[in-house]
């Protein structure tokens, strides 16, 4: 066991678990984040992606000893500034706007791999948000209102 | 016709502030409509699944399972050199009740007994809970089961345990088959299905002090899991108490699985005197929980020159797997719509269900119809294909209309939408236009449509296009007398401090349950939708309104609220002076204290169904579904891109556009992959891809870019005309792209899925597809328990 240090949300962490420790378990047991979801555990789904240093990862194939000095951000961290203004940010409305969400079970993975895609600049162009999304599994969908979700977000295609 | 139909960009009102919460309130544009309810805290991550439940002091719990396909269990032993004293072990023996999992026959036991039948490779044997998860982990592995191997049986044709059999029957085959200018014969088979629901099954059971027991989980139908908690642990209706966690998608899956799962949690809980976590990861889900029946189905069918059925005779044999489940129901559902929508004076369906030494089969959007009706649309295909006819033009000549009588005798009375949905997607496809490019581009590409030997193709000719037209019906609501036995209650509640409360078990596992339900009951009662609420779908709480299956929510349990919401409005309105409901109920529930109106389920009169002769109106009304898929076939590979599905359903009254379409898209992408990528191999009774790395479902990259038209033809029966959805969408998509295969590549798929290997060896002409399952092995279990 040793002490790990990162910034979640924007606030300071700090836990102690063994090296090996997912960063999934770290987020939902050590710090009761538990909008970040497990789907299957290998990396497949993406129901646990999260951003780190702004990348999208599977929270279930990162070691916590990966993440020292790191900044990691959750579903919850999305709406942080929104929530200070009782909602949602633009992303998340879009999603409720369009029906997005089903079950909700993806949405957080969804909504993170969604959101490195915008802050990567990326457009409203359909065959680029699928390849964004495309390590993000929805069996709800048909992605269909997922997608429209996103390009309404985004800028307008190149 | 009083059908209308509704475009995907109709305008309903203007958007305004919409409050999706009591006291939050969002702005949302959503074309006007009301917002998901559950939406907000879906998006934040504040919704509690199941495995987000915190219980202080809970344990972990795991399953011991075979890993034979069949044997005799002899012991179970723990480690002596360990300590058990720091675990909870739970065997057949500990089972205070019945060792039954409550279902429609009693003939799979929660835990295999000392001296019972192992029957599947995963039946669960043992139960453990530890405290952490890696005591469970290490103390599991040190429980050692004795088994003695019994050979296995793996081929439902070779079963002689036959769960279910029904023979419909009408006509005189003799003589239809007689009338036909042209006789076509068809075997199809389908295989295995996961739901893949992206949450797994999660339990969690928390005992009381004084011998209760509640279970929180992932669930669709919480009166199931009560009804299995009260047999197993010997509880009476009160000490049981089931309460749905937010659920992440279900499909069939979480039916009648959660039961298992329920009753094992209660187990260790009760033993252990502390609450336990039972939350399968996707290997265990995948490889022990329910899939879609495998079956095989034959036609026999006769036409005349001009396109007219006038004989079928169809066989129908489900893989049950090792337990009875819902075989049964799946199976006459299966039946019932395994002609297709069309008329046919002389019919002949015979289905049967067997066991195997495989895990139980069961319930899977569809529901047995999505099998049958491949095998009928993909037969009706190939019949065109034989007349010279147009795919469009045969189904049209056949397809059902008002008046007509299908071969249960049931006469189509009302609400009969299949012309309508098929010239809408032959006309919003062009499909015809579409057709006649394809074949002149098969013409002059290669001529008869067979792989060429030569060289690699080159530039355009790389990628053959294809388009496929599939046409279904789907029975609303459950099958035969099976609402009648269901007796559901819905009820509405006028509280003192004038809330108005929906109470109903029926389940939001995705589909919109929990904001259709207050839209119409609002909409009756005259007030904002905000001021309806959902109870929590807690069996301490709300009546049991049936299970969340068979489309049968918005139909049925909608057209319940709504009627208790009219008795509701009366009996304001007789304590008011007959003022208005949404000006006067708050003084009226001040005065009078709570108001409760409980509407029970009545059958239609002029519904009716005899389930021994299989006679009568097997459903109350049909949902109608057409699909045009367009695909590209790669020529070099054989594998399959779906390009774009139209989709038309006929769903008798939208609720809710956008999640109505919501359905349709998400039930098209289930078809698209049933028919091109899932698929389980099995080798001596074992699911051998059975984690999501080899179990694939499609991406966003696969995924065709879905077009939905959405038909209302209401059904008389249900207040609001609706008939349902979530399973309309499953039985098309599948043979219109298999149908579109053929388009392209001029090859009939008659094995799901149509993979590269399937398709490439039928272009060959070469071997024909391998069967799902592998031939008896009589071995099997010996090589296995070695």
């Amino acid at each position: 066991m040793s002490g790990f240090r990162f910034l979640v949300n924007g606030a300071p962490a700090e836990v102690e678990a063994a090296g090996s420790r997912r960063l999934l378990d770290v987020l939902r047991e050590d710090l009761g984040l538990t909008g970040t979801k497990e789907g299957c555990g290998e990396g497949e789904c993406g129901a646990c992606s999260v951003l780190l240093d702004g990348q999208v990862v599977d929270a279930c194939l990162v070691p916590i000893c990966q993440v020292e000095g790191r900044i990691v951000r959750t579903v919850e961290g999305l709406s942080l500034a929104a929530r200070e203004r009782g909602g949602l940010d633009a992303l998340q409305e879009a999603f409720l706007d369009t029906g997005g969400a089903q079950c909700g079970i993806c949405t957080p993975g969804m909504l993170m791999a969604a959101r490195a895609y915008l802050d990567g600049g990326g457009t409203s162009d359909d065959g680029s948000i699928r390849e964004a999304i495309a390590g993000n599994l929805c069996r709800c969908t048909g992605y269909t209102k997922i997608i429209e979700a996103i390009a309404l977000v985004a800028g307008p295609a190149a | 016709m009083p059908t209308r139909t509704v475009t995907p960009d109709v305008e309903i009102g203007a958007a305004t502030a919409l409050v999706v919460a009591p006291g939050e309130v969002t702005t949302g544009r959503a074309r006007g409509l009301p917002l998901r309810r559950e939406g907000p805290a879906k998006l934040t991550g504040a919704a509690k699944y199941a495995d987000d439940l915190v219980f202080p002091g809970a344990w972990y719990g795991a399953t011991i399972r075979s890993t034979e396909a069949r044997a005799r269990l002899v012991a179970i032993e723990p480690d002596p050199m360990l300590d058990w004293s720091k675990v909870v072990l739970v065997t057949a023996a500990d089972i205070p009740g019945e060792n039954v999992v409550s279902g429609i026959q009693d003939d799979q036991p929660v835990l295999v007994p000392i001296g019972g039948e192992i029957r599947h490779h995963a039946e669960p044997l043992a139960l453990i809970a530890a405290p952490d998860k890696a005591t469970l982990r290490r103390m599991k592995a040190a429980v050692r089961v004795v088994t003695e191997p019994l050979a296995p049986v793996l081929d439902p044709e070779a079963s002689d345990h036959v769960f279910a059999h029904y023979d419909i029957s009408t006509g005189d085959l003799q003589a239809g088959f007689a009338e036909a200018h042209i006789v076509l014969e068809g075997e199809y088979r389908v295989g295995h299905q996961e739901q893949l629901y992206i949450e797994g099954q999660a339990m969690i059971a928390v005992p009381g002090e004084a011998g209760e027991l509640a279970v929180h989980g992932s669930l669709q139908c919480p009166y199931y899991v009560h009804r299995g908690l009260m047999r197993s642990l010997g509880l009476t209706a009160k000490q049981a108490r089931v309460v749905q966690a937010e659920t992440g998608g279900a499909f069939g899956g979480k039916e009648e699985y959660p039961t298992v799962i329920g009753i094992h949690a209660a187990l260790l809980a009760a033993k252990a005197g502390r609450p336990v976590r039972m939350i399968y990861d996707r290997h265990e889900d995948i490889s022990a929980t329910t899939k879609r029946h495998p079956a095989i189905v034959r036609h026999r069918t006769g036409v005349t020159r001009d396109g007219r059925l006038v004989a079928q005779d169809i066989e129908v044999i489900m893989d049950g797997g090792a337990y009875c489940t819902l075989t049964p129901v799946v199976l006459s559902r299966g039946a019932l719509h395994a002609g297709g929508p069309y008329r046919c004076p002389n019919v002949r369906i015979r289905a049967r269900a067997t066991r195997t030494n495989t895990p139980p089969n069961g319930a899977f959007r569809g529901f047995g119809a999505p099998q049958t009706e491949f095998a009928a649309e993909t037969q009706m295909n190939r019949l065109a294909e034989q007349l010279g006819m147009s795919p469009a033009e045969i189904r049209a000549r056949n397809v059902y209309a008002i008046g007509d009588t299908t071969p249960t005798g049931q006469v189509l009375q009302e609400s009969v939408a299949g012309e309508e949905v098929l010239r809408l997607a032959v006309e919003g496809s062009g499909f015809e236009r579409i057709r006649d490019e394809t074949a002149l581009e098969r013409g002059t590409r290669l001529g008869s449509g067979a792989l060429p030997a030569g060289p690699l193709l080159t530039g355009q000719d790389r990628v053959a296009y294809g388009v496929g037209l599939a046409l279904a019906w789907h029975g609303a609501g459950f099958t035969g007398s099976g609402e009648v036995h269901l007796a559901s209650v819905a009820s509405i509640e006028l509280t003192s401090d004038a809330r108005i409360r929906v109470l109903i078990a029926s389940t939001e596992m995705g589909q919109g349950t929990k904001t259709i339900f207050p839209m119409l009951v609002s909409a009756e009662l005259g007030v904002p939708i905000d001021a309806v609420e959902v109870a929590p779908q807690d069996t301490a709480e709300v009546p049991d309104s049936g299970p969340t299956v068979a489309s049968r929510t918005a139909m049925v349990v909608g057209g319940l609220c709504i009627e208790a919401a009219r008795r509701l409005k009366a009996t304001v309105a007789e304590g008011s002076g007959g003022r208005a409901f949404a000006e006067a109920y708050r003084e009226v529930a001040a005065a009078r204290g709570p108001i409760r109106i409980d509407q029970h389920f009545e059958p239609s009169p002029n519904v009716t169904f005899d389930d021994e002769t299989y006679r009568g109106d097997a459903y109350p009304a049909f949902g109608w579904a057409a699909a045009v898929a367009s695909v590209e076939v790669d020529l070099d590979t054989a594998e399959v891109t779906v390009r774009e599905v139209l989709a038309v359903d006929d769903v008798g009254k939208v609720i809710h556009p956008i999640l109505c379409e919501g359905q349709v898209e998400g039930g098209t992408l289930q078809a698209v992959g049933y028919a091109t990528i899932e698929e389980i191999k099995l080798r001596d009774g074992r699911y051998l891809n059975d984690r999501l790395a080899t179990y694939l479902i499609p991406t966003a990259l696969d995924a065709p870019s879905i077009r939905t038209v959405l038909v209302e033809a209401p059904f008389s029966g249900a207040p609001h005309g609706a008939k349902g959805v979530g399973e309309l969408p499953m039985d098309v998509g599948a043979p219109a792209v298999v149908a579109a295969i053929a388009d392209a590549v001029g090859v009939w798929i008659t094995d799901l899925p149509a993979s590269p290997e399937r398709i490439l060896a039928a272009m060959a002409g070469t071997a024909p597809s391998p069967a799902p399952w592998p031939k008896e092995d009589p071995d099997a279990g010996r090589r296995a328990a070695a």
